[in-house]
């Protein structure tokens, strides 16, 4: 069944859809966002016009083959024109995070040499302005959203339909031009540079070919088929490689919907009326949807808690045989479809994932405890592993066989080893080129032809693949104990009070953690409890907030290895923060940033007899502007570690 | 800034009103062209609000004329005077709390309704066209003023800054060509004053709506506005642009003088 879709392994991504719009499917919906509160859709046809006359305009406008085009844009369809107008005339498409500041814009923008720039909207053009001196490659720039734009009177800017005006026009006086410059395109041709959040350093730019995208798209539906009917939600950033490979490659590659929602702001009750049957979510995204089914429990009528903590009985019960591979008796399925009428429909019907035929997550660990937890719910939720250079993902569990300590086995098509030293090793035809202008790092990472991904793990005796930690983050104690740092975060994280954790201990005698408190959740308990508090600082630093915290510390701690414990924490005084630098765009935390700015309060918990810190720290404002944060710190010892 | 051709869009000439034997205002004469963002200063009690419950008709001043377009409407119901086109936003936020950010909006869309009682039970032919029209022109302005997220939340339970820009955006649905905006920005952070700053500067270069607002805080007059009248116990003590009403000495006296001291 899946051989048809083999061929698309030689084309291209505008060819795909050229060959879509071209053929009976062409009046099928191909992309549906929300506008002035309806959802507009737009066809397979109308998706390859606007592409074609957004390429051709870029044409027009003096695009050479080769050269880059940065997208800077949320969700919406102009950010497939875009990409696919880029595509098919020759050009190479580089994604943007639309909200990094202009400095980190500005960085990408000239390392891909971008002569074009597709700025969504004044709050985005104003970041490409404000940089723009240090662009010379940069010839023009194109807005999407006319919002706020009849003061802008500038020659280098130009409104997304006069770019498509232009290549009208341009294709009514150069017939065949471009159907010359389709043909042209070959699948090993480099379709996009995608630029790595860099948890350790400046963002790299992975290039990927159409090959690599088309191969991830077909090799991955060969695990877990697709249909025609299957709707994906697309609300992940746009230059992020999970979501290009889903609304891009593999949307393109079987013809299926892509739903955009109209604001970020509105992601939850669009994506509910859209229902996705596919969703892909980073931890984070989970670890919230958790936290907030937990959280609504907690606000609800006694009845309806009872109901929903039966059904959870129950949901765990199918849950944990299905993860042990044991057969479900007549007694367990009955109580499990019960249970489903009972209260976990509702639940995930009010969380958008009722229609959910496959949940995936990937990027980073996610605790065991909020993936038991979203299992018993009912929701078909696996690992799957995989990284940029590899065009999203090598590694994913099959439906029958999920264990949440593994992240699955190869998709086929990747070869998967482990180094002598513990180093996850890759080799395929999605495995990218190379890292864009930096040639030493490409030696490094594709060393003796196989993709070095810097991941420790192993493989198990049936061949899952365990992912213990970053290679250079596993941390072994002062007596030479290993443990994963983020594997305890998880835990700490699952409970519904914890927003982030970071946890340490390389070279020192124990485990400490530093514990960023859940304003929202945190905030409502102490008003239950008639605790008053001002502000973020305020409210972390109050002693009843100190013990409730240590309590989830100690229930994380019941399911560590005794050495692995955490033994003190301190509670920041302040949110980790992108525009600090504590964390990266897609949220992971950014350590040694963290083991600099907070060396003080780490040096105190590691102290003799650690009490009360003072601490003067610097905020950075979205702004831009800095204030001068004072307070003192309490250590906290955790009893029973 | 466009007109100013053909007279002024709206005339206020030697305005008194007085309530029982206090003078409220006293001969305020004030114009706003066509086009233009005008505001009105002055310390508290200095009768801002009273000029504007004199424009949109609900006083009738007892000496003195106001002409909007040239006609006169000193004695003309409030109704009438919104049916003209002239739209307000009020200090205290005037909406249906109990209605959500759509329906509100969708209210304000009366004055456009033109089909009638039994097209509306029918619901047919044009009832249906114009209700179509309408949620449009109301989603389009909920697209302006960034309220996609709460377009069907109930007014009563929104935070006080989003329910004030609810209030400029109903009296944005009411489509004027003059709108009356009564201090727009009071009791917000900044960041939200820049928002509303923004929606403000917005609606009169884009939707083209002439603007006569009230405002206290003196940054944003200076930043919104291209002339301010000054007001002082219910008299006019100075007008001119921004940049020349904040050197006037009488003005700093009596008004920036008194926030400096209070």
């Amino acid at each position: 069944m899946t051989a048809p879709h083999r061929a698309a392994l030689d084309a291209t991504l505008p060819r795909l859809l050229w060959e879509r719009a071209g053929g009976p499917e062409g009046r099928r919906v191909a992309l549906r966002y929300k506008d002035l509160g309806i959802w507009q859709e737009f066809t397979w046809q109308d998706y390859a016009s606007h592409a074609r006359a957004f390429g051709l305009g870029l044409v027009a406008l003096g695009l050479q083959p080769g050269e880059k085009v940065a997208i800077l844009c949320d969700n919406r369809p102009e950010w497939l024109y875009a990409e696919l107008g880029t595509l098919a005339v020759g050009g190479i498409a580089v994604g943007v995070y639309q909200d990094a500041a202009a400095r980190e814009v500005g960085h990408v923008i000239d390392h891909a040499d971008a002569t074009y720039v597709v700025a969504e909207d004044q709050e985005q053009l104003d970041k490409v302005v404000e940089i723009r001196g240090d662009l010379p490659h940069l010839r023009r720039i194109v807005t999407v959203d006319p919002k706020g734009m009849h003061r802008v009177r500038d020659p280098q800017v130009l409104p997304f339909p006069e770019v498509e005006e232009a290549g009208r026009r341009w294709d009514a006086t150069h017939p065949g031009h471009f159907d010359a410059l389709l043909a042209a395109g070959r699948p090993e041709d480099l379709a996009n540079i995608v630029y790595t959040s860099g948890t350790t350093a400046f963002p790299k730019g992975a290039m990927l070919t159409h090959r690599n995208l088309i191969t991830m798209a077909v090799t991955f539906a060969e695990v877990d088929p697709l249909r025609p009917d299957d709707q994906l939600f697309s609300y992940l950033p746009m230059p992020w490689i999970g979501e290009m490979a889903m609304s891009i490659a593999t949307a393109l590659v079987f013809g299926i919907t892509v739903n955009f929602p109209e604001e970020v702001e509105t992601t939850h009750d669009d994506g509910r009326e859209i229902g996705p049957t596919i969703l892909f979510g980073p931890p984070r995204l989970w670890e919230a949807l958790t936290r907030q089914v937990q959280v609504k429990i907690m606000d609800t009528t006694p009845l309806a808690r009872a109901a929903y903590r039966l059904a959870m009985r129950w949901g765990y019960r199918a849950a944990d045989k299905r993860l042990n591979r044991q057969p479900l008796t007549i007694v367990d399925r009955i109580l499990h479809g019960l249970g489903y009428l009972l209260a976990r429909r509702a639940v995930l019907d009010d969380t958008a994932m009722l229609r959910i035929r496959h949940a995936y997550t990937g990027g980073a660990a996610l605790g065991p405890d909020t993936f038991r937890f979203l299992r018993a719910l009912g929701l078909n939720l696996k690992q799957l592993y995989g990284q940029t250079e590899i065009a999203g993902y090598s590694c994913v569990h099959r439906d029958d066989d999920v264990r949440f300590e593994t992240v699955g086995r190869p998709v086929p098509g990747v070869d998967l080893r482990i180094s002598p030293e513990g180093e996850i090793l890759e080799r395929g035809d999605s495995v990218f080129l190379g890292y864009y202008k930096d040639p030493q790092a490409t030696r490094v990472a594709l060393e003796g032809g196989w993709l070095h991904s810097g991941d420790a793990g192993y493989l198990t005796d049936d061949g899952h693949l365990v992912v213990i930690d970053r290679l250079a983050d596993v941390m072994k104690l002062a007596d030479g104990t290993l443990f994963s740092p983020q594997f305890i975060e998880n835990k700490l994280k699952f409970s519904p009070y914890v927003g982030e954790a970071v946890v340490l201990g390389h070279g020192r005698p124990f485990v400490a953690a530093i514990i960023m408190i859940d304003m929202p959740v945190v905030g409502k308990w102490a008003e239950d409890r008639q605790i008053p508090y001002t502000t973020y600082t305020d409210l972390s630093q109050k002693p009843d907030v100190y013990a409730l915290v240590a309590g989830e510390v100690q229930r994380a701690n019941a399911a560590l290895p005794e050495a692995a414990r955490v033994r003190r924490f301190v509670l920041l005084y302040k949110e980790l923060d992108a525009d600090d630098g504590e964390l990266t765009r897609t949220r992971k935390v950014r350590r040694r940033t963290i083991g600099e700015r907070y060396g003080d309060l780490i040096e105190a918990m590691y102290g003799a007899r650690p009490d009360r810190v003072p601490v003067r720290a610097t905020v950075t404002y979205q702004d831009g502007t800095a204030a001068v944060v004072e307070t003192a710190v309490r250590v906290a010892e955790v009893g029973g570690a | 800034m466009t007109a100013g051709t053909a007279g002024p869009l709206l005339d206020v000439e030697h305005v008194s009103l007085a309530f029982g034997g206090l003078d409220v205002l006293s001969d305020v004469s004030l114009e706003v062209r066509s086009g233009e963002r005008v505001a009105v200063i002055g310390p508290n009690g200095a009768g801002k609000t009273s000029l504007l419950n004199c424009i949109n008709g609900f006083y009738h001043p007892q000496p003195g004329r106001i002409r909007y377009r040239g006609r006169e409407i000193t004695r003309v119901a409030p109704h009438e005077i919104a049916r003209l086109g002239v739209g307000r936003t009020f200090q205290n936020i005037e909406l249906f709390t109990g209605a959500t950010v759509l329906q509100n909006l969708l209210l304000a869309r009366h004055r456009h309704i033109r089909y009638g009682l039994l097209a509306a039970a029918a619901y047919y032919g044009r009832a249906q066209q114009e209700e179509t029209s309408h949620r449009r022109r109301v989603e389009e302005i909920i697209d302006f003023l960034d309220l996609e997220p709460v377009r069907h939340a109930i007014v009563g339970g929104l935070p006080y800054g989003l329910r004030k820009r609810v209030e400029l955006g109903r009296a944005l649905a009411t489509e004027p060509e003059l709108l009356l905006l009564d201090e727009p920005m009071a009791g917000m952070p900044i960041e939200e004053k820049e928002d509303i700053v923004r929606f403000i500067a917005d609606a009169n270069e884009e939707l083209g709506i002439t603007l006569l607002l009230i405002e206290h805080d003196m940054a944003v007059v200076m930043d919104v506005s291209h002339r301010v009248y000054v007001l002082e116990h219910g008299r006019v003590i100075g007008v001119g642009t921004p940049g020349t009403i904040r050197s006037d000495p009488r003005v700093i006296q009596a008004y920036l003088g008194e926030e400096a001291a209070g």
